[in-house]
């Protein structure tokens, strides 16, 4: 199998060395049953060192949520083998059941139905707000 | 349809416009005692609070409206398991605005997002209280007639005492504002609250002497210390006579000062400052009571 080739699918680059698995885990690649390939370690002209994955699935998912983890990363979006787009993960204004609250005094502790929205509001510090108690947002596992 | 959910939910000219209703209803109170006629007020107490439930109810009886609702959330169906959002959307159907208070953070912004009518915040846990904030302005704007260009000291439990962050959060869109904020080490404001003033550009000092700070002050806004926010007993001895209000402190306080609390009080404002004309904080308990009207009022206007 030659990981080189996508035909339909993203590859993830630049994440930080040693971030790639979070990310692996967080998309639920495990899960998958297409080409996925987590490389760790790749030599980088920037870094020194970084993670890529490489995923031959369109995800249906926003993956500027991405940016929460590593806002450094470079997303391709390939098709027929060629890639189509790249862009860098920009954070998107509003998550939601992406992150769990884990205020404990939070409606969301109670009120298990309820969806987990998390507000940016603050750009530059990556800060997100719970909607109903206004706790910060914990990182992402 | 619109709803109160926190302070920062109304802008300036939101609050000036309330404030203003609330002077007339003092002014002319026959032309608002049957504003309310068959109008009904749900309140909604999840959890126990007396003072605020009796201020809203007071505020729709006095408007000629009704009030039905429970005040202890262990009778009601939400001991059995009901969500807020269900428990919202049948009250819904029996009144024309709401009340809540709830012990979860969060829970009335739920409300709000599932009732029919308009829903009214009376607290959620330590969270958002902003009738709270909106008694406090209206008590400021009625001692001093403006909100703006004004030393405001408060005191006290400056870290866990969410209605001064509401109110220094509140009063941050005026003008001219200097705030001394008084407190022991251990209950200093947030850095979140510091913040907020530094980007407003609103000039504060910090210092833990309340008579020392007390000369300058126009308005100061006490609330209790309490003993356990201490990591010993022995700090809390200590500092907790510093933050009591005596007559012998006042001897230096300007004339007109004004002394508000959100009340209920312990012991951290002498009883014999009661009588001084300078104490206001059973002027503010009416004020309150005043505002729900205006509020009430407002946010039926709006959803006609
Ligand atoms: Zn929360």
């Amino acid at each position: 199998m030659n990981i080189d080739t996508i035909k339909n699918g993203i590859v993830i680059d630049h994440i930080k060395a040693g971030q790639g698995m979070r990310i692996y885990d967080f998309l639920n690649l495990g899960e998958l049953d297409c080409v996925v390939a987590l490389i760790k370690n790749a030599s980088s002209s920037k870094t020194g060192k970084k993670d890529i994955i490489k995923v031959d699935r369109v995800l249906d998912i926003d993956l500027n949520v991405l940016g929460f983890i590593d806002p450094n990363i470079t997303i391709n979006i390939i098709k027929d083998g060629e890639r189509v787009h790249k862009y860098h993960p920009e954070l998107p204004e509003k998550m939601t059941n992406i992150l769990r609250c884990n205020n404990p005094r939070c409606i969301t502790t109670t009120e298990q139905e309820l969806p987990h929205v998390f507000i940016l509001t603050d750009r530059e510090k990556d800060e997100y707000r719970c909607v109903y108690c206004e706790s910060r947002a914990p990182a992402l596992k | 349809m619109k709803s109160l959910i926190s302070i920062m939910g109304l802008n300036v000219s939101e609050i000036d416009s309330l404030m203003a209703l609330a002077d007339d209803i003092i002014a002319r109170p026959e032309s608002y005692q049957d504003a309310m006629r068959r109008k009904k007020l749900g309140s909604l107490f999840f959890e126990p609070s007396t003072r605020t439930r009796l201020s809203f109810e007071a505020a729709m009886l006095e408007l000629g409206g009704q009030v039905l609702g429970f005040s202890e959330g262990m009778s009601s169906s939400a001991a059995k398991g009901e969500s807020v959002a269900d428990t919202i959307k049948t009250v819904s159907c029996y009144v024309d605005i709401i009340a809540m208070r709830h012990p979860k953070e969060g829970a009335p912004l739920v409300a709000a997002n599932n009732a029919t009518v308009p829903v009214i915040n009376a607290g959620d846990g330590g969270h958002n209280h902003p009738t709270q904030t909106l008694a406090d302005l209206f008590t400021i704007h009625r001692e001093k007639g403006r909100l703006d260009n004004l030393t405001v000291g408060v005191c006290g439990d400056l870290k866990f005492g969410r209605t001064v962050h509401s109110l220094l959060e509140a009063m941050s869109r005026y003008a001219g504002l200097r705030f001394v904020l008084i407190s022991p080490e251990e209950l200093k404001v947030p850095s979140y609250v510091k913040q907020h003033l530094k980007h407003n550009a609103i000039p504060y000092d910090q210092t833990e002497s309340l008579a020392e700070a007390l000369p300058e002050l126009d308005i100061l806004y006490m609330t209790r210390v309490q003993k356990e926010r201490f990591f010993n007993e022995a700090d809390y001895i200590r500092l907790k006579d510093s933050y009591i209000l005596t007559p012998a402190k006042l001897e230096n306080a300007k004339k007109d000062l004004a002394i508000m609390h959100p009340l209920p009080r312990v012991n951290e404002i002498s009883v014999q400052i009661d009588k001084d004309p300078r104490a206001v904080y059973f002027k503010q308990v009416l004020n309150g009571k005043l505002m729900r009207m205006a509020l009430i009022l407002m946010l039926m206007e709006a959803t006609k």
